[in-house]
């Protein structure tokens, strides 16, 4: 009885496990092979050869319309600088929510929460014509500086410092002497740093995804990554491989992040969920 | 260091007057007190002023304009939200919002619910599980659109392929709201499911174990136990993931706009156009920005009414008792 239980949970778990990872896997198997294999039945399972060919494809004449390269280097751009902005300006902040005292502290905090609900997309009309007012349409800097800083960031940090920044730290560092920022910069960003490390890691994910913005406001020869795949998908439809290749890229480096702080990721998010 | 600052307590109120000298270290040493918190939340502030609330209110503004590409035409008042409630195109892209949105979350909770409650479980392997389930979050938008758009590929995809095997016709995938909705809330039960089954997992280990011991005592079952242990007592997790879900099903566009090629009418008849691909259409494709603007409104009521509803609901979720 124990033992049939045992077994459907195991059977359960395993069915989500290969629809979790199937996709995935397609998407490689596809990215490694040749068009002819699409829509045979059975389904090519194994990796094919093709994938060298497929990426000098990609990158080259083929694929031109896509802009593919700049969209890679624009998007590694684009998420490195929103990264290390939020992660700053968030552990600052929500430090100083956390563990200083100061008038309108409550108020501010709850406007600071009020702001995550707004959902900053729907504001992209506006947001669109304040980047024409400052000269900005198809320029890099349009996806950057808009997301410079983030309220989940905040309340993440805040959560954060709550609990991983002892008051006794703070008081001996005024003690010692310490400045306000002094004191940040010694005692609470090295406590901090787990907890910036998971904001920075969603951070960089979401800035790397972003989607409709960047089809807004730049155009086809200054793409970030993921619009360069929508036009691969759109200008080249029929050519899987291509639009498949493409996908695969611009999914490695999330893939990467994945494996190396997959155990973290899981953490944050369980972390954050406990806290909320 | 510490002889030059005297010790004083750390978090005092603003000190008694003429107390100390007022030379200019202990001045430099009030506005540090008092001043650097304001200093560390400004950036936040400042930015989201510029392009968070800045633009939601310019939105609101420019929505009661007739504003498009040759300019701003003046004050229509509610011109706009008038038109827009007598536009069956709008309408359309409502009812195809609100079934992606239950399409997509009820099963992705629910499937999210048992995944968490099996992981909850002493089992082997546990964090190649837990890291499984999360695989398809790394995934971007686009890419599960263009990989799940080839599976359902009407000639070529492995869904009509698998289908054609226990004797199904092939389906056309985009042709129907039926079958478009199904497809791309397939894509977004796919990417959040394994989320919020962490999320629910976290919840679930916070639970105290003798609660379950009493439960058991009481002679519940497991069935009886999860609906009268766990579910209550993960409210606060349900309700969260909900609001969450909420608010993305309001502003879905990227899986249904890869999905139909690029199209941002989602159809030919429009039969998977969202609301936010109404809006974009409008806005960027029509440069009726007014219009949009109202679109852009409306979606945002939308949402907070949604996600108020929706909160209230799972909020009063109650397991079997009481």
């Amino acid at each position: 009885m124990r033992h049939r239980g045992n077994s459907l949970v195991y059977f359960t778990l395993v069915v989500s496990l290969v629809l979790s990872v199937f996709p995935l896997y397609w998407l490689f198997v596809v990215a490694t092979r040749s068009n002819d294999v699409i829509g045979e039945m059975p389904p090519p399972l194994v990796p094919g050869g093709n994938l060298g060919e497929n990426i000098r494809r990609l990158f080259g004449p083929d694929a031109e319309a896509a802009h593919f390269a700049r969209g890679l280097v624009n998007s590694g751009i684009a998420a490195v600088s929103v990264t290390v902005s939020v992660v700053f300006f968030s552990s600052l902040a929500g430090f100083a929510f956390a563990k200083l005292r100061f008038r309108g502290r409550n108020a501010l905090l709850i406007a600071v929460l009020a702001t995550m609900m707004v959902p900053v997309q729907m504001g992209i009309v506006p947001l669109y014509m304040v980047m024409v007012k400052l000269g900005w349409q198809n320029q890099l800097q349009a996806v950057i500086v808009p997301f410079l800083v983030s309220a989940f960031g905040v309340f993440l940090m805040r959560q954060y410092a709550e609990r991983a920044v002892p008051d006794e730290l703070i008081e001996a560092a005024r003690l010692d002497g310490c400045t306000t920022f002094g004191l940040f910069v010694r005692v609470v960003s090295p406590a901090l740093r787990p907890g910036a490390a998971v904001l920075g890691l969603f951070t960089f994910m979401a800035t790397w995804n972003e989607f409709l913005w960047p089809l807004a406001v730049l155009e086809a020869d200054n793409p970030t990554v993921q619009f360069s795949l929508s036009q691969l998908a759109t200008q080249y439809y029929t050519d899987y491989t291509l639009m498949f290749t493409g996908t695969l890229i611009a999914t490695v480096p999330l893939l990467v992040v994945f494996v190396l702080f997959g155990r973290q990721l899981v953490s944050g998010i369980m972390d954050g969920a406990v806290r909320s | 260091m510490s002889a030059e600052a005297p010790p004083r307590p750390v978090r005092t109120s603003p000190a008694p007057a003429g107390a100390s000298p007022a030379s200019r270290l202990s001045r430099w040493n009030r506005f540090d007190l008092h001043g650097s918190p304001y200093v560390f939340i400004a950036p936040f502030f400042v930015l989201f002023a510029m392009f968070g609330f800045f633009p939601l209110v310019y939105t609101a503004w420019v929505s009661l304009r007739a504003w498009d590409l040759t300019g701003d035409g003046g004050f229509v008042g509610l011109g706009n939200y008038s038109r827009l409630m007598g536009d069956p195109d709008f309408w359309n892209a409502v009812l195809n919002t609100l079934g992606l949105f239950v399409l997509a979350t009820v099963p992705q909770l629910l499937m999210a619910l048992v995944i968490a409650a099996l992981l909850n479980r002493p089992i082997r392997a546990l964090l190649m599980f837990r890291l499984a389930v999360l695989a398809p979050i790394v995934t971007s938008v686009a890419a599960v659109a263009i990989v799940f758009g080839q599976l359902y590929g009407r000639d070529t995809g492995m869904v009509n392929g698998v289908l054609g095997l226990i004797g199904v016709d092939a389906i056309d995938w985009q042709a129907s709201k039926t079958s478009s909705w199904i497809a791309v809330a397939s894509m977004v039960n796919w990417r959040w499911t394994g989320y919020n089954a962490l999320i629910y997992l976290a919840a679930m280990q916070a639970i105290p174990r003798d609660l379950y011991e009493a439960a058991q005592l009481d002679g519940a079952g497991a069935v009886r136990q999860f609906r009268s242990v766990t579910v209550p007592l993960i409210r606060p997790a349900l309700v969260f993931t909900v609001v969450m879900s909420t608010i993305g099903g309001m502003q879905l566009f990227t899986e249904p706009l890869l999905f139909g090629q690029g199209d941002v009418s989602g159809g030919s008849l429009r039969q998977f156009q969202t609301v936010a691909m109404y809006m974009f259409e409008q806005s960027f494709q029509n440069f009726d920005y007014g219009y949009g603007s109202a679109i852009a409104w409306t979606i945002f009521v939308l949402t907070v009414i949604a996600g108020v509803v929706n909160a209230l609901i799972s909020r009063r979720l109650r397991g079997g008792t009481r």
